[in-house]
């Protein structure tokens, strides 16, 4: 069996294509992730999805339709309940997407959706990825950059300084909107492949790689989506050859890279990062 | 003198107790302003009605239309830890058109012009960690200047500094004042610069007293701002304001 065996099969294609471009886009959204200490929300949208996926599927309407009005919804609800000040804002992510996620288990129960199903979203599967899906994946990923090009200034300043932003003219609560729409949108079209379990662990290990070898956030931009796609790429061949979930072999291999940078670049790394290793 | 600020009897509280009441105060063209007052006296939430990220739930704020305000944060509460080079915290503020985000060489050239004037030149690729207090602080301030406001408002520019950096920031200060931008600031530091400010303004949940140091700085004021009796002194043509725990004998 060779390395490229693999590569003969259209499916693994398709996969190892989605894999890369989903680490590339996890990455660079990843930035802003783990910069803003949102990383809990990732986690938590990608359980609300589920439920907006398992929703989907009984209704009959289209999983990205279905599931993203879901995730977008959840995401305004834990922005609305955040903003009251009554409960903080991990508390409202706790309740509202765990709520979602226990939804669309019972959905799932209910109506009797094979368990190969459920494990294949919760774990992430390359098995029925179409060509259709890579043209979307890369859609988000061009619109991603599109949008972070658009908006490079305003969004590091809403990230950095939120209230000189505000003062300084930056409309901070659209842009915080626009990141949880790309967000909730990088979630909903690369969970397939590496999993609502396992998607948060794309979103911040190649951020905090980045942010362990690089001091600059222009050339954190850059190294987050490179590591990603690095992981996306590799942990797909891995994947086969292991007989492993994609997601598994994917997260896998970005905690090791995320052990090895944390040991080469030692205390300056860990100074670097130090913020988001607790 | 035309007016660039007019806060128009406002009060404002977060939902709880009300932080400021009945504020009336005018902020001309050419001001510069302290504001002193002890910690939770509204002197932040005064500056952020001024700004105008927050409103004001009673009264109104009136700004002189299109004027150009900068900011300047208490270094408190900058994330230290964040990845960011002190030439990208001056861009971030600039306004650049959607499709040239990226610095531009005129910019970049513009900014080294800045920081050289604010005696910081050579840093733009030094992270902000690595700066000492005094450089921090004219970082942000750089990032304010580069907008070229016409007011300019800080949060407690010398908090947390030592002493020969808080004359740095008084002489930049000074500087910018005499050039024409307007100063409003917020201070615990009476001494160190308020008593060098040509207007004081002292707020305990309700604006006390404003007027020149002289008018300002009186047992009385500072007894109903500080709600401790204080002693004020004269040394050399300066007011000295010092705390007496025992009380006036």
């Amino acid at each position: 069996m060779t390395l490229f065996e693999p590569f003969q099969f259209e499916f693994f294609r398709n996969g190892f294509m989605v894999a890369t471009l989903a680490g590339a886009i996890c990455g660079l959204v990843g930035v802003y992730v783990v910069l803003r200490s949102m990383s809990y929300i990732g986690h938590g949208l990608s359980h609300s999805i589920f439920g907006g996926a398992a929703a989907s599927a009984v209704l009959g309407v289209n999983f990205y339709l279905g599931a993203g009005m879901w995730g977008l919804l959840s995401a305004l609800m834990i922005g609305r309940v955040a903003r009251r000040g009554k409960i903080g804002a991990d508390a409202a992510i706790g309740v509202i997407t765990t709520a979602s996620f226990a939804l669309g288990l019972a959905l799932s129960n209910v109506f009797g959706q094979a368990k190969r199903s459920i494990e294949a979203v919760l774990f992430g599967s390359i098995l029925g990825v179409t060509t259709l899906e890579v043209i979307a994946v890369a859609c988000v990923g061009v619109l991603t950059v599109a949008i972070i090009s658009a908006f490079y200034r305003k969004l590091l300043f809403a990230t950095f300084d939120p209230e000189v932003a505000d003062v300084t003219g930056v409309n901070v609560g659209r842009m915080e909107a626009l990141l949880m729409l790309m967000l909730a949108v990088t979630i909903l079209f690369t969970m397939k492949i590496v999993g609502v379990l396992l998607i948060s662990a794309l979103l911040v290990t190649p951020a905090v790689i980045a942010r362990m070898v690089t001091n600059s956030f222009a050339r954190m931009l850059v190294i987050a989506p490179l590591v990603g796609a690095a992981c996306g790429a590799v942990g797909m061949v891995i994947s086969y050859h292991a007989d492993i979930s994609s997601g598994a072999a994917i997260i896998l291999l970005a905690a090791f890279v995320f052990i090895v940078v944390y040991t080469v670049t030692g205390a300056r790394g860990r100074g670097n990062a130090g913020g988001m290793i607790h | 003198m035309t007016s660039l600020v007019e806060l128009d009897g406002i009060s404002h509280s977060y939902g709880g107790p009300t932080v400021l009441e009945h504020v009336h105060l005018t902020i001309d063209e050419g001001a510069f302003l302290g504001v002193i007052g002890p910690s939770g006296s509204g002197k932040t939430t005064l500056l952020r009605l001024v700004l105008g990220n927050l409103r004001p739930t009673e009264g109104v704020v009136r700004r002189r239309a299109g004027l150009r305000i900068a900011y300047v944060p208490q270094v408190e509460t900058v994330n230290w830890n964040f990845p960011i080079t002190v030439s990208e915290v001056v861009l971030m503020a600039a306004a650049a058109k959607w499709y040239r985000q990226r610095s531009t060489k005129s910019e970049r050239q513009r900014v080294s012009e800045l920081l050289d004037q604010l005696g910081l030149g050579g840093f733009e690729d030094r992270h902000i960690r690595e700066l000492s207090g005094g450089q921090q602080q004219r970082v942000f301030l750089a990032r304010a200047l580069h907008r070229e406001p016409e007011l300019l408002v800080l949060d407690e520019p010398t908090s947390g500094v030592d002493v020969r950096t808080r004359h740095e920031v008084v002489h930049l200060l000074t500087d910018l004042h005499r050039s024409g931008t307007s100063v409003v600031l917020s201070t615990h530091d009476i001494n160190g610069l308020a008593a060098h400010l040509p207007r004081i303004a002292c707020v305990n949940r309700e604006l006390i007293a404003v007027g020149t140091p002289a008018e300002v700085l009186t047992s009385s004021v500072l007894e109903r701002t500080y709600g401790a009796p204080m002693e004020v002194l004269e040394h050399g043509g300066m007011l000295l304001v010092t705390d007496s725990p025992m009380g006036s004998e």
